[in-house]
């Protein structure tokens, strides 16, 4: 299953970090992050819990680049 | 600017304001630590929250990013005018400062001019219907496009955005579709017609039934397109990504070096080691070292162009799709739909029997001319009739053409000869229509014209009565669309059709196409795009243009399938690279000088920031670089850099 998240950050390189973050979260089969259009596309593992694990996302976007936001 | 960009811009301001009395009174502050603490004050103001960022990267384990680098050269920086000032010297705090503030000043920049450009291109797709005018009982409600249900009414009032597809039931109007076509040519709807989300209403009200959900409407299906295609990512792109994530470590580690192993081999060498010295250029090696400039730089450009390119009606569905784009030397065609318009039309009509000198029958037609001929109205109006049970293209470009209903109960007994055409009655008397196979099936001889199309064949009451030419019409600019096509670069043009030899070379000569493959099947034309891509062989890319009916296989096979005329048509949008809105072929040239324009620009900016980087780096590490040149140079390279993406955004008179 794949969804799309609005995030805020603040630049190219940290929207960089915010999808390696993204990725390495468990139940994220991949992600890609556009900076330019401040979007976060999610690819679920399958049967993942999907509010949890873009908790999750969220939290380990935050760890890399403090100051961003995903809206979940 | 919104709120972190106008806090970021206070506290530059404050910065300044703080550091230039320290500045004009720095010859006479007394103790060294005192002008320590005054320089640290603007430092900190503008620069708290790259500590923080640094300080909070190393607790998670992401060392190596800008914030990092700026830290360690500033602190560094500030070191060694500690160490300056210890050893009797003057101690320069300055430039740490100053490299702190013009980082900012970048960062503000870069911020401003990506928000500002953001704005711009979703301004360009301002297809985003904002509300409905929803109809329920006699009363005009305002909702939400989201919460219309398929088959509501809605009202579209003068210069409202249609919301949703759907089908005009009431009024009419004419709609600007610039929106989605990128021109304005208004486009007529009245009872019946459908509408299309996202035009804008320039006539008359409407009331639409509407036919799709908001999601499933095709402006939201355009928005998506566009949005998602800034996800697939360019070489050029991963390029720079991968080249950040090493490059960064690498300048950290070369900066460690170039601070440590001077200084070690000066004193192995018995000389003074310089560490103050070498230090510094360290630091000044960490700040040019920066990767901003290039890191922002390439997106924005493919940005850019996407969203140049979606204002011109020209979709392309990722940034990897614009880098082949602009490598295309061979553009293969197809013919319907493409070059001609894919819709038949009665091009003439020749009344006159083959002269074999009989009569007409006089009861047989009403209002006969004079010579037993038939007037071409007549002509049509049998062929018409005779064909009116089939749903044959032809058949409906002859009811067209005849223009009034068809009566069908005056036909009579119809039978079909596959290949060859139909016979029947039309008001009692035998008629005939189809080609010259039919006509000798019948004992006639068919006139044997040489004119261009599909020539159906009339015979009524067992005599030669005249031949209609159908031919499928050249769209107006197909000629002008292959010399743009030429001057952009291409260098072969070839054409693919299940039309006839003959009709097809015609077509070619007339619009100029370089070479002709005429009565193809579609799985043909799969193998035939095959054995360009072959002949090609990597040397530029190949571009299959087709109106995306029929020829999916085609359009994934070919490294770029671009599909024409596809406002509304799923499956073309599914299907192709590159849609283009409208059916224009002189778009294809138009979206390849879009796509050399930005990757033209991304080149030029990879080129510029790097080379600029690299010569700043070597000038740095022989300390012929100061902080200053490094700062400036930073800055400067990535602000050029942004202003040059940003152009990839005008297209308009490509």
């Amino acid at each position: 299953m794949k969804k799309t998240y609005k995030i805020d950050v603040d630049c190219a390189a940290c929207a960089e970090k915010m999808q390696e973050a993204a990725k390495r979260t468990d139940g994220v089969k991949d992600a890609v992050v556009s900076f330019m259009t401040l979007k976060m596309k999610v690819e679920f593992e399958e049967g993942a819990d999907v509010p949890a694990v873009m908790l999750e996302v969220r939290e380990n976007c935050r760890k890399v680049e403090d100051e961003c936001e995903v809206y979940i | 600017m919104n709120k972190k960009q106008k806090n970021l811009l206070t506290r530059i301001i404050a910065a300044v304001l703080c550091l230039i009395p320290t500045i004009v009174l720095d010859g006479i502050i007394p103790t060294w630590y005192l002008k320590l603490g005054l320089y640290l004050i603007p430092y900190l103001i503008v620069g708290y929250d790259i500590l923080r960022k640094a300080w909070h990267g190393i607790r998670n384990g992401q060392v190596f990013d800008e914030n990092f680098l700026m830290t360690i050269a500033t602190f560094g920086a500030i070191g060694v005018g500690v160490y300056d000032a210890v050893h009797g010297g003057k101690g320069d705090y300055l430039e740490a400062v100053a490299v702190m503030l013009l980082y900012q000043v970048g960062e503000l920049f870069q911020s401003y001019a990506v928000g500002k450009s953001r704005r711009n291109i979703s301004d360009l797709m301002d297809i985003r219907p904002d509300y409905a005018n929803l109809w329920e009982d006699g009363q005009m409600v305002r909702v939400d496009p989201e919460e219309v249900e398929t088959g509501s009414v809605i009202v579209i009032q003068p210069g409202e955005k249609v919301p949703l597809d759907g089908i005009v039931i009431e009024g009419s109007s004419s709609l600007n579709t610039a929106a989605l076509t990128g021109e304005s040519i208004p486009r007529d709807v009245s009872e019946g017609s459908e509408v299309l989300s996202g035009c804008i209403n320039a006539g008359g009200v409407l009331k639409v039934r509407t036919t799709t959900e908001f999601d499933e409407s095709t402006a939201s299906k355009i928005l998506d397109l566009v949005e998602n295609a800034a996800s697939r990512k360019s070489k050029s792109e991963n390029f720079i990504s991968r080249f950040a994530r090493y490059y960064t470590p690498i300048v950290c580690y070369a900066a460690l070096a170039l601070a440590v192993l001077p200084p070690i081999v000066l004193a192995l060498g018995g000389r003074q080691p310089m560490i103050a010295e070498w230090i510094y250029r360290a630091c000044t090696f960490l700040v040019i070292s920066c990767p901003c400039a290039v890191v922002i730089s390439i997106p924005l450009s493919f940005f850019a162009g996407l969203g140049g390119a979606s204002a011109q009606g020209i979709l392309i569905k990722g940034s990897n799709f614009l880098e082949a784009m602009a490598d295309v030397r061979t553009v293969v065609f197809d013919k319907t739909g493409t070059v001609t318009r894919g819709s038949f039309e009665v091009t003439s009509v020749h009344a006159g029997t083959n002269d074999e000198g009989g009569r007409g029958d006089e009861k047989s037609i009403s209002g006969a001319g004079p010579a037993g001929t038939f007037s071409r109205e007549q002509l049509l109006e049998y062929a018409a009739l005779i064909e009116a049970h089939s749903s044959h293209p032809i058949s409906q470009s002859l009811k067209r053409a005849y223009g009034k209903p068809v009566d069908l109960s005056r036909v009579t007994d119809i039978s079909e000869i596959s290949g060859q055409g139909v016979y029947g009655k039309v008001d009692g008397i035998p008629v005939a229509a189809g080609n010259d196979k039919l006509m000798r099936h019948l004992g006639m001889e068919g006139c044997s014209c040489k004119e261009a199309g599909t020539i159906v064949h009339v015979a009524v009451d067992s005599r030669y009565a005249g031949y209609i030419v159908i031919a499928d019409e050249l769209k107006p600019t197909a000629q002008e669309a292959m010399r743009e096509l030429k001057k952009a670069g291409v260098m072969r043009t070839v054409m693919l059709t299940g039309d006839t030899q003959q009709a097809a070379q015609e077509t070619a000569a007339q619009v100029g196409v370089d070479e002709v493959h005429a009565g193809l099947l579609p799985e043909d034309k799969v193998t035939w795009v095959e054995k360009l891509l072959s002949e090609i062989g990597g040397r530029g890319s190949l571009a299959f243009v087709g109106d995306g009916i029929n020829d999916a296989p085609v359009l994934s096979r070919a490294d770029i399938g671009i599909a024409m005329g596809a406002l509304g048509s799923d499956a073309a949008i599914e299907a192709a690279d590159v849609v283009l809105m409208d059916d224009d072929p002189k778009k294809i040239a138009k979206a390849i000088k879009i796509s050399r324009k930005c990757i033209g620009i991304v080149r030029q900016n990879i080129v510029f920031a790097l080379g600029i980087k690299l010569i700043c780096l070597i000038l740095g590490a022989v300390g012929l670089a100061n902080m200053w040149i490094a700062i400036l140079s930073d800055v400067g390279v990535m602000i050029l850099a942004v202003l040059n993406a940003i152009r990839a955004l005008f297209v308009k008179n490509l």
